[in-house]
């Protein structure tokens, strides 16, 4: 049990390790929609966040609070940089389909 | 069908400003009308072919080349109406008289027009290209397409009227102080301008430095609101400024403001140098 325990929190550990190292992140378009929709990235740093638009159809990849403003031709992707951000919760939406594609980032 | 309509919209919204603040700032300028429409003609095609070019612009410089693209823009446009400006302190009181004692159009110098009309393009270009991208979208989905491209058109004609708004808003100022009045507005747009044009920088990872947080308003006036969006394109009001974009801001006002003191046309003072 406590070996399973241990394997389990080790297992946890190196899924997120990857992440935070190079503090680089992954949001897809598909359907007009984020997926994930909420991406959790380290507070007080520069962070880079690649947006993949898997629509045909291009999206504009905004955010006021983060301020960012970036279009993606449909079927390509972008590289957004943003931070560093004080702890907190930054919304972001595909500005051409607003009403579907919204998001979140947390700082933490 | 509303939705695009908001959408077209409020990107036209953003050049039309700057094409009302233009219009009033040349009043009283022979031919200013055929260079402003150039300015939109040219900017037009020109978001056309960033449109078309959009993926490989963006994929540019390790994806930092939309940003870099974007601050290039808004860098010329700065120097732009930094010249303009020098140029109206230097001959902008003469218009003025003129205009006061025969009430017409006078044939003064094509050169500022043409930094006016590269501005009139380069904001039809920057927000024209989100349009034609935004429209591309519509027209490549089909089905409900026609709806939303009825939207789309009706938002370029709101737009427009927006424009009219701005520029017979402004040519309620009295002539007296119309070009005092433009210049100022031209000095807050270029500052708003320069300040953007750091935050793209900034987003392409090209300067990073000084990009701390100054302040946080947007429990007070977001920049998604309307109002916000004039202000923003206006004065370049931002809801969190960084450092370096409040330090880009004020120098650009003081280096306009040197500029148009140096170049200042005084005839009482001395005779007009070659």
């Amino acid at each position: 049990m406590r070996a399973l325990i241990v394997t389990l929190a080790g297992l946890l550990l190196l899924s997120v390790a990857p992440a935070r190292a190079d503090d680089t992140f992954t949001t897809t378009i598909k359907d007009h929609q984020f997926s994930p929709a909420e991406l959790k990235v380290p507070a007080n740093k520069r962070v880079t966040i690649t947006v993949i638009n898997d629509d045909p159809t291009p999206e504009e990849f905004e955010s006021h609070t983060l301020k960012v403003e970036k279009v993606i031709p449909g079927k390509s992707k972008a590289i957004v940089r943003v931070g560093p951000l004080s702890p907190g919760k930054y919304s972001f939406f595909g500005e051409y389909h607003e009403s579907t594609a919204k998001g979140v980032v947390i700082a933490e | 069908m509303l939705g695009a309509l908001v959408i077209v919209f409020r990107e036209v919204l953003e050049a039309g400003l700057i094409i009302g603040i233009v219009m009033a700032a040349t009043r009283g300028v022979a031919a200013r009308g055929r260079w402003v429409s150039y300015g939109v003609l040219a900017g037009i095609v020109g978001a056309s072919v960033v449109a078309a070019f959009a993926g490989a612009i963006s994929n540019a410089f390790e994806g930092s080349g939309q940003e870099l693209f974007n601050a290039c823009v808004l860098g010329t446009a700065v120097a732009m109406l930094m010249w303009h400006n020098a140029w109206m302190s230097r001959h902008g009181r003469e218009i003025a008289a003129e205009m006061k004692q025969i009430g017409t159009a006078v044939s003064e110098g094509a050169k500022p027009l043409t930094a006016l009309a590269v501005v009139v393009g380069l904001a039809v270009l920057r927000e024209g290209s989100e349009v034609v991208l935004f429209l591309y979208g519509i027209a490549a989905s089909g089905t409900s397409g026609s709806a939303l491209l009825a939207g789309g058109v009706l938002g370029i004609a709101a737009g427009a009227a927006f424009t009219a708004l701005t520029y017979f808003g402004l040519l309620a100022i009295p002539t007296r102080y119309i070009f005092s009045v433009t210049s100022w507005l031209i000095a807050l747009l270029a500052a708003g301008m320069a300040s953007q044009a750091v935050q793209f920088l900034n987003a392409g990872g090209l300067l990073t430095v000084l990009d701390g947080t100054v302040w946080d308003t947007s429990w007070m006036l977001s920049e998604g609101s309307l109002l916000g969006r004039l202000l923003h394109t206006m004065i370049g009001y931002s809801e969190r400024p960084t450092e370096m974009q409040l330090v880009v801001y004020l120098s650009t006002l003081v280096a306009m403001f040197l500029l148009m003191r140096v170049v200042r046309y005084s005839p009482s003072k001395r005779e007009v140098a070659a």
